[in-house]
């Protein structure tokens, strides 16, 4: 992987002016993947705050060929423009060599688009589909979505008298689940571990096939936190264990990164205004419930990465 | 940008002008404004890396500033810069200076 | 030379996707869509086309990756009906709204519920405001033909919208009939090279497909369909006439059958025009005169076309396969009745909503129908402004 100096020669893909919340995690995402893309790309997103910010008619902050079709099928359209090119190829019409990368929230990737993803995932197309992952619904007002954590508040868990602990469904586990159609490489990243990001990308970008990349993306104006901690907040998630980063080669797991020293999950919860009511009394156990499917994972990534007992 | 007949806009909601955003200033959103202490500065590029809004002037390697135009202000590279070389001032002091 | 062949409708649709040769097809098996699937895969087997063929997972991702694939800048088509069609419904508005000139065969089919297989024209008629080409075919021969001309109409530099070419489920889907097929080479000429304006695939002019398109654009665009809905007209008609050259069948926007003589007249689209046209032979021999307008082009609607043909005509009965619940009368119905709305003298016109989910509609209850006209040409008095033909009390 280039340096950051190496890097800031090149070519933002991404353009300034695009209306996102200041501080948003999804636009130094798509930054950092396009930054380690080495080969032209082809853009596809599905409906959410990315494709909502990024292209109010009659602007366009996106340099390269790109395409939002809807919320649920990103990945079937993208797999569609992939063939077209595959098409030409093989006729001999098309010279460059191109790449195709979906950015999907998880309310597309996760909920509304799982089937047309798994769909083009069992297909086969060569693209890397990256997930934004901001666990809820922002677009529309921060409802709860499958990747939201156990005990979050959004607009459709709120905490109240009767249930006090905001969402009490723990979230899906996206990452085994594209894992297990088998393809040839996925793993989990952090925008706050830039480098480690940049070359999963990489790596997926080279796989002849789909790949996939679950990404962390901090939401200041959803997670209510100020929009300076947005990089802070990645880390700590991976510090606390919450969004263990580590990636499955060809089957092969792999933990990319070990904090040297565990941050307890208290600092993460705190520091965002959605986890707020988990710090009263009441809600102690949906803290622990919280700390216990963590410990649980990790445990189980370190049997699949070699690393633990069996 | 005046806005155009459905004769003279191209077919299918298209754009055809890549990266037009640039044309949106989003400046305007700020209430803080990054200022840079040149001396503490190392151009280590944290800060340019992860700006949301690709807002950090880097030249030869160098981090030379910010673009105002459309910098909204977030205070992220104020947060991640390892040498506290970015401060985060009220823009209402600027806008008395410059009218 | 052209070669005669027996094929269902089905096994023709796919005959004229193999010749159509497209780039990308993304197709989910339906009944009685099915055999078009079936026969175009086992076309791609067998490397008879340059087709990548996308075996997506549902109709939804389908229409998705057609909208992906003609966007990147190449052919690409489909097929589908009923629930498949209702499942795509999303994209098939957003696929006609970004002028992508996608084709797509329609056997059409009753829509759920409760669930059934066979004829009606409900699943095509939900979807006459979605900005698609709409092209209803009466045999297996119109499928081919059909099939054909909507690719060159759909590519127009003045239409770029997608079409639907219907076709009745298992009536025309399943019926072996005689087919004249062009040669391959016919067919290529005719459609010609496409050349997409706006390719996704050309990286020196990138271009954004679907943005946020608020209350200051959108109408814009809109206007934009509406125009090229227009346009369409007469290149729908410019096609005909070309096809007629290599094919020597004839195609306009509607077809007149002993029209000219007789005041009565009954309009329809599909497979019960074949249905109408026997008995109206079978009546002339007894000296009954009946005409029929058959609806090959229901979207855009030939208004202009049809207000000529009905010109002087006294009573006309409007068939529609399909209920517009709520409304009144069937969607072929309101278009004609408005259609008029300007005449001074205009016809009586009544409307029959029949064969839903496939019931049959024979030659008798066309002579029920017939039977109705002269009895308003004579009495000038209507029972029933809207009947159900062939339900049970
Ligand atoms: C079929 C459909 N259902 C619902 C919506 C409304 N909608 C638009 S974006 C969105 C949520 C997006 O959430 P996510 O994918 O997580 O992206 P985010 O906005 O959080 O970045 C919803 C519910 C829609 N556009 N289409
Ligand atoms: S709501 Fe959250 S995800 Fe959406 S633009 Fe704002 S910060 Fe980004
Ligand atoms: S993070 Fe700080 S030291 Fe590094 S380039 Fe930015 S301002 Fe300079
Ligand atoms: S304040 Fe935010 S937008 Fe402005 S330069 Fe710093 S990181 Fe970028
Ligand atoms: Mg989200």
């Amino acid at each position: 992987m280039p340096s950051l100096k190496e890097l800031s020669h090149k070519k933002e893909l991404l353009s300034r002016g695009h209306r996102l919340c200041p501080g948003c995690g999804a636009p130094i995402i798509v930054r950092q993947v396009l930054l380690a893309a080495d080969k032209p790309v082809i853009v596809a997103c599905p409906t959410g705050c990315l494709e909502v910010g990024t292209t109010i008619y009659p602007y366009t902050a996106w340099k390269m060929p790109w395409i939002h079709c809807a919320f649920e099928n990103a990945a079937a359209t993208l797999s569609g423009v992939e063939t077209a090119y595959r098409a030409l190829k093989k006729q001999g019409k098309i010279k460059d060599d191109i790449r195709f990368i979906a950015f999907g929230g998880d309310g597309g990737t996760y909920d509304i688009g799982l089937q047309s993803l798994s769909g083009a995932l069992e297909r086969g197309h060569r693209m890397l589909y990256v997930c934004y992952d901001n666990e809820a619904y922002m677009n529309t007002g921060i409802q709860r979505s499958s990747a939201s954590p156990l005990g979050a508040h959004t607009t459709t868990t709120p905490p109240g008298k009767a249930i006090p602990a905001g969402k009490t469904e723990s979230r899906k586990n996206l990452t085994e689940i594209v894992a297990a159609h088998n393809i040839p490489y996925v793993a989990q990243a952090s925008p706050g571990y830039h480098m480690d990001l940049m070359k999963k990308v990489q790596k997926a970008l080279s796989v002849d096939g789909p790949s996939f990349i679950n990404v962390f993306s901090p939401c200041p104006r959803g997670w209510r936190y100020p929009a300076e901690k947005t990089i802070e907040i990645a880390k700590l998630a991976v510090l606390t264990g919450f969004w263990p980063l580590y990636e499955v080669e060809n089957g092969k797991y792999r933990i990319t990164y070990k904090p040297r020293k565990k941050r307890p999950l208290r600092e993460f919860l705190e520091a965002q205004g959605r986890f707020k009511h988990l710090l009263a009394e009441e809600n102690k156990p949906i803290v622990e419930r919280m700390e216990k499917e963590i410990e649980s994972r990790e445990k189980e990534l370190m049997i699949r990465a070699g690393e633990g007992e069996k | 940008m005046k806005e155009k007949g459905w004769k003279e806009i191209p077919i299918g909601g298209l754009i055809l002008e890549p990266g037009n955003a640039e044309k949106y200033l989003t400046g305007s959103w700020r209430t803080f404004r990054p200022v840079v202490n040149k001396e503490k500065c190392t151009s280590c590029l944290l800060c340019w890396i992860y700006c949301p809004d690709d807002s950090i002037i880097v030249e030869d390697e160098q981090m030379k500033g910010f673009r105002y135009e459309h910098c909204k202000g977030c205070g992220i590279c104020k947060n991640v810069c390892p040498f506290k070389a970015i401060e985060m001032v009220e823009e209402s002091k600027y806008q008395q200076i410059e009218k | 030379m052209a070669t005669i062949e027996a094929m269902t409708g089905d096994e023709v649709a796919a005959e004229a996707m193999r010749q159509i040769n497209p780039d990308v097809v993304a197709a989910y098996p339906i009944t009685p869509q099915t055999e078009v699937v079936q026969n175009f895969s086992q076309s791609v087997a067998n490397g008879r086309v340059k087709t990548e063929m996308i075996r997506v997972e549902s109709e939804h991702s389908a229409m998705s990756a057609c909208v992906g694939a003609s966007a990147a800048g190449v052919r690409a088509m489909t097929a589908t009906c009923a629930n498949g069609l209702a499942l795509m419904w999303e994209i098939v508005y957003i696929a006609a709204s970004y002028r992508l000139p996608i084709v797509m065969a329609v056997a059409n089919r009753a829509l759920s519920g409760p669930i059934n297989i066979h004829c009606d024209h409900s699943d095509s008629m939900g979807a006459r405001d979605s900005g698609w080409i709409q092209l209803y075919s009466e045999n297996c021969q119109e499928v081919y033909d059909n099939l054909i001309q909507a690719v060159k109409i759909a590519e127009d530099k003045s239409v770029l919208l997608p079409v639907m070419v219907c076709f009745d489920g298992f009536i025309i889907s399943h019926a072996t009939e005689r087919v004249e097929i062009l040669d391959d080479e016919k067919v290529k000429n005719f459609i010609g090279e496409f050349k997409p304006q706006y390719p996704l695939l050309d990286l020196n002019n990138p271009v954004t497909y679907g943005p946020l398109d608020l209350f200051d654009y959108y109408f814009e665009h809109k206007r934009q369909q509406v125009e090229a809905m227009e346009n369409a007209i007469s290149v729908i008609e410019k096609v005909g006439k070309e096809y007629e050259k290599i094919s020597g069948r004839k195609y306009e926007l509607v077809e007149k059958y002993n029209l000219e003589a007789s005041d009565m007249v009954i309009i329809a689209a599909g497979s019960t025009a074949g249905t109408i046209k026997a008995t109206i032979d079978e009546l002339k021999e007894k000296g009954i005169n009946v005409g029929l307008l058959k609806i090959r082009t229901f979207r855009p609607f030939p208004h202009v076309q049809i207000r000529d043909a009905l010109k002087d005509k006294l009573c006309v009965a409007v068939m529609d396969r399909s209920a517009s619940f709520g409304a009144r009368g069937g969607p072929i119905f309101l278009e004609i009745r408005s259609t008029l709305y300007e005449e001074k003298k205009k016809p009586v016109v009544v409307n029959y909503i029949y064969g839903l989910g496939g019931r049959e509609t024979t030659v008798e209850h066309i002579k029920k129908v017939v039977d109705n006209l002269s009895k308003i040409k004579k009495t000038g008095k209507v029972d029933r402004l809207i009947d159900y033909l062939g339900v049970r009390e």
